[in-house]
C-alpha cells in the first residue's frame, strides 16, 4: 500500500473501528434479544430482572405452530401418553395440542405474495425501463416523476379507494389482489432503478446485434437482459424485501385467506396472555432469512440502496 | 418503413438502422413494453387517487351501504381544517419528523465518516449496522413494546443499569412525556443505517485529489472537514433528509405497533389518525378529504425542498 | 361406530345423528375471537363433527382486530362465516342491517326456549330490540368483568396486621370500590419476596374497547346511566350526571395511585401477564381468564381468589362481556349452521362446554346444585352474572364506542381536562351520532 496523505493513520482507524463496532453491537442487541426470547420458557421471558442465561426450550416454537387447549382429565385419558416430543412439551404445561396454528399458512402467504409480486414487477419493470431508456416516449420525464410521486402518498390514504375497488372486484383478501397491489407499489421504484441500470449498458451492443439481423425483441432479451442481470437482481431484492415487510396494506386488505405474516405475528397469543416466546419464535423465523440475505448479497444490496436514492 | 413518425420514435436508434429492423416497429415495441406498467399504475395509483378526490366531496360511509350518498361540497375540508385534534396530530407528527431526522443525520453521518476511515472489516460491520432497516417494521415494532416494558423489558433494565434508576419507575410507552421519545428512539434505531449509507456514498464521491490539494495548502484537518467534506456531502445529506422525511410523514406500521397512538393522543401520527377515521369510524368521505390534504401537504413540502436541493447541487 | 358412540356416552351425539341423517355433509366455518374459549370450542365441536358428518372450520381473530375484521366481513356481505359468535354489542347492527338470521321460528320448531338461559345473557346477547322477544342469537358464552386477587398475599399475617393498623379493617375481599382502591394503594410499590409489586391491573387500552369495558364498572356503580330511562337517547344529565363524574374521577384516582407504571394501554392480555408474573395484587378482567388463572403454575392452585365487581354509592353492577352465536344471513349453508346451534343448545353439550372452560349460559348448567362448588370461581361467576349491564348495542355502537374510548382514555390516562369535561364531550359526541342515525 503506497503512502497517501488521505490515508487515515492507524490510530484513527483503530478509533473509528472501535466506535463503529460498538454501535453495531448495540444495534444488534434487540435482534439478539428477539432470537433469544424465542428459546425461553414463558416464565423466563417475563422474568425480572431479565435473564441472559437460561435453559433453552423449544416451547415457543411448539406454541407458534400449534393451537392448544387446556386439558381436562377426561381429555388426557382419551388421548393417552404423548407420542412426540412436541406433544410432551404441551402436556408439561397442562395442555393438549388441538391442531396446527395459522402461522404456517401466513408464512406461506408471505412467500407467495412476496415472490409473485417480485416476479411480476421485474417483468413489467424491465420492459418499461427498457422502453424509457431506449425510446422516445411522449411525456417521458413527467411520467417518470409522476410514477415516483405516487410513493409519497401515505399507504393508509391509498388504501381507502383500493379497499373499495378491491371489494367491487372481489380482490379483497386474495393473493392476486395483494400481488397486483405490491407490484404497482414497487413498480415505480423498480422502473426508476432499472432505467438507471439499462442506461449504463452501451447502446452499441444492441446496434451491433441489430446489424447482425436481430429483431428488437431478440436484441432486448439476448443482449440487454444478460447485461442488466445484476441490476435486475438487486432491484428484485428490494421489491421482495418491501413486499415481505409490508404491513399497512396487509392489515387493511387481508384477513382470513391471504393474510401475510407481519400483521399476524403481533397477534399471536397464548393459552392465557401474550406468549412472548411464541411471538419471538415467529419473528425469528420471519426475520432471520432477511438477515442472511443481507449478509450474502451485501454488495448488491448496499449499492442498490445508495444507487436508488442518489440518482438524479 | 420510412414513416417519419417511426423515425421520430426511434430517435435514439442510429440513422439508417431503423429500416433494417424487422418485425414490430420501435414505436409499437415501446408501447407494448410501457403499456402494462402504465395500465397497472393507472388502475392502482391514479384511478384511486381520482376516486378519493371525488369521495372527499361526499358523505359516503362504507359501513352504511344503504344510506344515500350526498354531495356536501367543501364541508369535509372545513371540518378537518378547523378540528383542533387534527392540529394535535400534526404536532405529534412534526415532533416525530424533526427529531428522527436530527438524530439520524447526526448519528448516520458520524458513522459514515468513521466507516470511511476504511478500517479493517468495515464492510462486514456496515452490513450488520444495516440489519434493522431490512426488517419488517411491524414485527420489530411489536417486539420493541416488549423491550420497553417496565421491569421486565431490556431497555428499561439497561437504562436502570447505567443510571441507577428503578427500572419499574418509568415506562417509555406508557408515559405521556416519554412516549413521543420512545417512537423516536425505535425509528432512529431502525433507519439511521439508511442515512449512513447515503452519507457514505456522498463521502466516497469526494475525490482524493481535493484533499491532497488542501494538504499541500497546509489546511488543517478541521478546516478540510468544514470546507471540503461537509459542502461536498451536503447534497447527499439533504437527499437522505428528503427520503426520511417522506417516509416518516407516512409512518404507520412501527408506531401503530409500538404505542397504537397512545397514551392519549400523544403519538397519534397523521397516518394513525387517518386509519381510525377511515377504517374504524368508516367516515369514508371525510377521510378521503383528509387523505387529499395530506397528499397536498407532502407533495407541496417535497417540491419546495427539491427546489432548495437543486440550488445546493448547482453551487 | 356403535362402540364409539357408547364410549363417548354422549346423548347429544345420538340426537344430532338423527337430525344430520337428512342433510348432506357441509363445510361450516365458525367465526369467533382468538382466545382460550375458542380452543375449547374446537375440542367441543369434534363431537358435532362426529355426530353430524359436517366438517367444522374455524376463523379466529385476535381481540384487538376482532370487531374491525368481522364487522367488515358482515358489512360487505361476505360468506366467510356461516356461524358468527359476534360480540354482544353487534346484535343491533346484525339485526337491523340483516346480517343475522332471525331465530324465533327455528327456536319454536326445535323446542329451544330462551327461558332456559340466564336472563341477562338473553337480553345481552340475543335480543333486538332489547327486551322484546326477537332473537338473533343463542347465548353462547357468558362473560362478565370481575376481579382476581392474590389470596396468598392477602393472607400474610404481617400484611394483614399492617393493613389493619392503617385502615382499621381486615385485609380481605373489598366490599366497595373505595375499599378496593385502598387495597390497591396499600400494595402499590410494596416489596414482596424481593420484587416490587403494584396494586391492580385495570383496563386502559385505547385502540379497541379496553378502557370502556373497564371504566363502566366504576361509572355504573357511581350513578352513570346511558340514557334517560323515561326518554330514549336523552343523554344530558345521565351520561354526565354528578354520579357519573364521580365514577370517572374514581377510575382515574385508581389508575393514578394503584396501577403498575406504564399500564396505560392495557387490556385483557396485558392484565393477565401482569398478574401471572406476580406484578399485581389484583386484576380486573373478564371471567374467561379464570380457568387459566386457576391452572397457572405461578398463581393458580389456590393462590388466587375471585370476587365480583364491588359496589359503589349507586349500586353494584358489572360490565357484561360474552357473546351469542348467530347464523350469518349471507351463508349458503344456513341449514347446517342451524343444526350446529341446535346441537350446541343441548344441556349435555352445555355441561361439557362448562367443563372445558366455556361459560355456559344455560340455566340447567349453572343452577345445578354442584355448579357453585365445581370450580373456585363458579360462585363468583354466578354472582357477577346477576349484576351485569352492557354498553350500547345500537347499530352505531362502533361509533359510540370510539367516542367513549377517546374521551375516557384521554382523561384517565393522559390527564386531559376534567372528568366533567370528558363526559360533557361524550354527550356531545353521542348526541351527534344519534342525530346522524336519525334517532334524535
Amino acid at each position: 500500500m503506497s503512502f497517501s496523505v488521505t490515508e487515515p493513520s492507524l490510530r484513527t482507524k483503530w478509533f473509528a473501528g472501535f466506535l463503529v463496532i460498538g454501535y453495531a453491537i448495540i444495534t444488534l442487541i434487540p435482534l439478539v434479544w428477539i432470537i433469544a426470547t424465542g428459546f425461553k420458557s414463558p416464565a423466563d421471558s417475563i422474568a425480572y430482572p431479565p435473564v441472559v442465561v437460561f435453559e433453552p426450550t423449544l416451547e415457543g416454537y411448539v406454541n407458534l405452530f400449534t393451537d392448544r387447549t387446556r386439558a381436562t382429565e377426561q381429555m388426557l385419558e382419551d388421548a393417552g401418553p404423548p407420542t412426540t416430543w412436541y406433544e410432551q412439551i404441551a402436556r408439561d404445561r397442562g395442555t393438549v395440542i388441538s391442531g396446527p396454528s395459522r402461522y404456517g399458512e401466513r408464512f406461506l402467504n408471505s412467500v407467495i405474495i412476496g415472490f409473485g409480486s417480485t416476479a411480476l414487477c421485474m417483468i413489467l419493470g424491465t420492459m418499461a425501463a427498457y422502453a424509457f431508456s431506449r425510446f422516445k416516449v411522449p411525456l417521458k420525464d413527467d411520467l417518470l416523476f409522476f410514477i415516483l410521486s405516487t410513493r409519497m402518498m401515505p399507504p393508509i390514504a391509498v388504501a381507502i379507494p383500493i379497499f373499495l375497488m378491491f371489494r367491487n372486484l372481489g380482490l379483497n383478501d386474495t393473493h392476486l389482489g395483494m400481488i397486483l397491489l405490491y407490484t404497482a407499489v414497487n413498480l415505480s421504484l423498480s422502473v426508476w432503478l432499472l432505467k438507471g441500470f439499462i442506461d449504463e449498458i452501451p447502446i452499441e451492443y444492441e446496434e451491433a446485434a441489430l446489424i447482425d439481423g436481430y429483431t428488437r425483441f431478440q436484441a432486448f432479451y439476448k443482449v440487454v437482459l444478460p447485461q442488466a442481470a445484476t441490476g435486475i437482481a438487486s432491484t428484485a431484492i428490494f421489491c421482495l424485501i418491501f413486499a415481505w415487510n409490508e404491513y399497512a396494506f396487509a392489515v387493511l386488505l387481508t384477513s382470513g385467506n391471504a393474510q401475510t405474516a407481519p400483521p399476524f405475528i403481533p397477534t399471536i397469543i397464548g393459552v392465557a396472555g401474550k406468549d412472548w416466546p411464541a411471538v419471538a419464535a415467529g419473528a425469528t423465523i420471519f426475520l432471520v432469512p432477511v438477515m442472511v440475505f443481507t449478509i450474502l448479497l451485501r454488495k448488491h444490496l448496499l449499492r442498490g440502496i445508495t444507487f436508488g436514492a442518489v440518482r438524479k | 418503413m420510412t414513416n417519419p413518425a417511426i423515425e421520430g420514435a426511434a430517435k435514439k436508434t442510429p440513422d439508417g438502422l431503423a429500416r433494417r429492423i424487422r418485425g414490430l416497429s420501435d414505436r409499437t415495441i415501446a408501447w407494448i413494453f410501457v403499456a402494462p406498467t402504465i395500465f397497472l399504475l393507472l388502475a392502482v395509483n391514479i384511478f384511486p387517487l381520482i376516486w378519493t378526490i371525488r369521495l372527499s366531496f361526499t358523505d359516503f360511509r362504507v359501513n352504511r351501504p344503504n344510506n344515500e350518498v350526498e354531495w356536501v361540497g367543501l364541508r369535509n375540508y372545513q371540518r378537518i381544517l378547523s378540528d383542533p385534534d387534527i392540529w394535535a396530530t400534526m404536532q405529534a407528527t412534526a415532533h416525530f419528523l424533526i427529531w428522527t431526522i436530527i438524530l439520524q443525520v447526526l448519528i448516520g453521518f458520524t458513522l459514515a465518516f468513521l466507516i470511511n476511515k476504511k478500517f479493517k472489516g468495515n464492510d462486514l460491520w456496515t452490513t450488520i449496522i444495516v440489519f434493522p432497516m431490512m426488517l419488517s417494521p411491524a414485527v420489530v415494532g411489536n417486539f420493541w413494546t416488549f423491550l420497553y416494558q417496565p421491569q421486565i423489558g431490556l431497555f428499561n433494565y439497561a437504562i436502570a443499569f447505567f443510571t441507577g434508576a428503578d427500572p419499574a419507575s418509568f415506562s417509555m410507552i406508557g408515559d405521556v412525556n416519554l412516549a413521543p421519545w420512545a417512537i423516536v428512539i425505535a425509528d432512529t434505531w431502525m433507519w439511521t443505517p439508511f442515512v449512513m449509507l447515503i452519507c457514505l456514498a456522498g463521502l466516497r464521491s469526494i475525490p482524493d485529489s481535493i484533499y491532497e490539494a488542501a494538504e499541500c495548502d497546509r489546511a488543517s484537518k478541521w478546516r478540510q472537514f468544514w470546507t471540503i467534506t461537509i459542502p461536498m456531502a451536503l447534497p447527499f445529506l439533504m437527499l437522505a433528509v428528503l427520503f426520511r422525511g417522506i417516509e416518516n410523514f407516512k409512518m404507520f406500521d412501527l408506531v401503530v405497533q409500538l404505542t397504537g397512538g397512545g397514551p392519549g393522543n400523544t403519538t397519534t401520527l397523521t397516518s394513525i389518525d387517518l386509519k381510525r377515521e377511515a377504517f374504524e369510524r368508516w367516515r369514508t368521505g371525510y377521510s378521503s378529504a383528509y387523505a387529499v390534504i395530506l397528499f397536498v401537504t407532502v407533495f407541496g413540502l417535497a417540491s419546495i425542498y427539491v427546489k432548495a436541493l437543486n440550488k445546493v447541487k448547482e453551487r | 361406530m356403535r362402540s364409539k358412540l357408547f364410549t363417548t356416552a354422549s346423548a347429544g351425539a345420538l340426537l344430532a345423528v338423527t337430525v344430520a341423517s337428512t342433510a348432506q355433509a357441509e363445510d361450516l366455518t365458525l367465526c369467533w375471537a382468538a382466545w382460550d374459549p375458542a380452543n375449547a370450542l374446537i375440542e367441543l365441536s369434534k363431537d358435532f363433527e362426529a355426530a353430524s358428518g359436517h366438517n367444522m372450520s374455524f376463523e379466529f381473530v385476535p381481540w384487538p382486530n376482532f370487531a374491525d375484521r368481522m364487522l367488515n366481513e358482515l358489512n360487505s356481505g361476505g360468506q366467510l362465516c356461516d356461524l358468527m359468535i359476534g360480540d354482544s354489542q353487534w346484535i343491533g347492527g346484525g339485526a337491523e342491517n340483516g346480517h343475522y338470521v332471525k331465530l324465533n321460528d327455528f327456536f319454536d320448531a326445535n323446542n329451544i326456549t330462551m327461558d332456559d338461559f340466564i336472563p341477562a345473557t338473553v337480553t345481552g346477547y340475543a335480543e333486538w330490540p332489547k327486551n322484546t322477544p326477537n332473537y338473533y342469537a343463542l347465548p353462547a358464552f357468558g362473560d362478565v368483568v370481575g376481579w382476581t386477587y392474590r389470596k396468598d398475599w392477602f393472607e400474610r399475617p404481617e400484611l394483614q396486621a399492617e393493613f389493619k393498623e392503617k385502615y382499621g379493617r381486615d385485609l380481605g375481599v373489598p366490599a366497595s370500590l373505595e375499599e378496593l382502591k385502598d387495597i390497591a394503594e396499600f400494595f402499590q410499590g410494596r416489596d414482596i419476596d424481593g420484587t416490587t409489586v403494584y396494586g391492580a391491573a385495570i383496563y386502559t387500552e385505547r385502540g379497541s374497547e379496553g378502557i370502556t369495558m373497564g371504566v363502566t364498572n366504576a361509572l355504573y356503580n357511581y350513578g352513570f346511566l346511558y340514557e334517560n330511562p323515561e326518554k330514549p337517547y336523552d343523554l344530558e344529565g345521565f351520561v354526565n350526571s354528578d354520579g357519573a363524574v364521580a365514577g370517572l374521577e374514581y377510575y382515574k384516582a385508581l389508575y393514578d395511585v394503584g396501577t403498575p407504571p406504564g399500564s396505560s394501554n392495557w387490556y385483557m392480555g396485558e392484565n393477565i401477564d401482569a398478574y401471572r408474573s406476580g406484578q399485581v395484587a389484583m386484576q380486573m378482567n373478564f371471567a374467561f381468564i379464570w380457568p387459566g388463572v386457576e391452572a397457572d403454575e405461578n398463581v393458580g392452585g389456590g393462590k388466587s381468589g375471585y370476587f365480583p365487581n364491588p359496589a359503589g354509592p349507586a349500586g353494584q353492577f358489572a360490565q357484561l362481556g360474552g357473546q351469542g352465536i348467530s347464523v350469518v344471513s349471507y351463508s349458503e349453508k344456513q341449514d347446517a349452521a342451524l343444526e350446529y346451534i341446535q346441537w350446541f343448545a343441548q344441556p349435555e353439550i352445555q355441561a361439557k362446554w362448562w367443563e372445558l372452560g366455556g361459560y355456559s349460559a344455560l340455566k340447567a348448567v349453572v343452577e345445578d346444585p354442584d355448579f357453585a362448588t365445581s370450580q373456585p370461581y363458579a360462585q363468583t361467576f354466578l354472582d357477577s352474572m346477576a349484576i351485569v349491564k352492557d354498553f350500547w348495542a345500537e347499530p352505531a355502537y362502533a361509533d359510540l364506542l370510539l367516542s367513549m374510548q377517546e374521551r375516557v382514555h384521554n382523561y384517565v390516562v393522559a390527564g386531559d381536562g376534567t372528568a366533567k369535561e370528558a363526559l360533557d364531550g361524550l354527550v356531545r359526541d353521542w348526541t351527534e351520532i344519534f342525530e346522524d342515525e336519525g334517532k334524535l
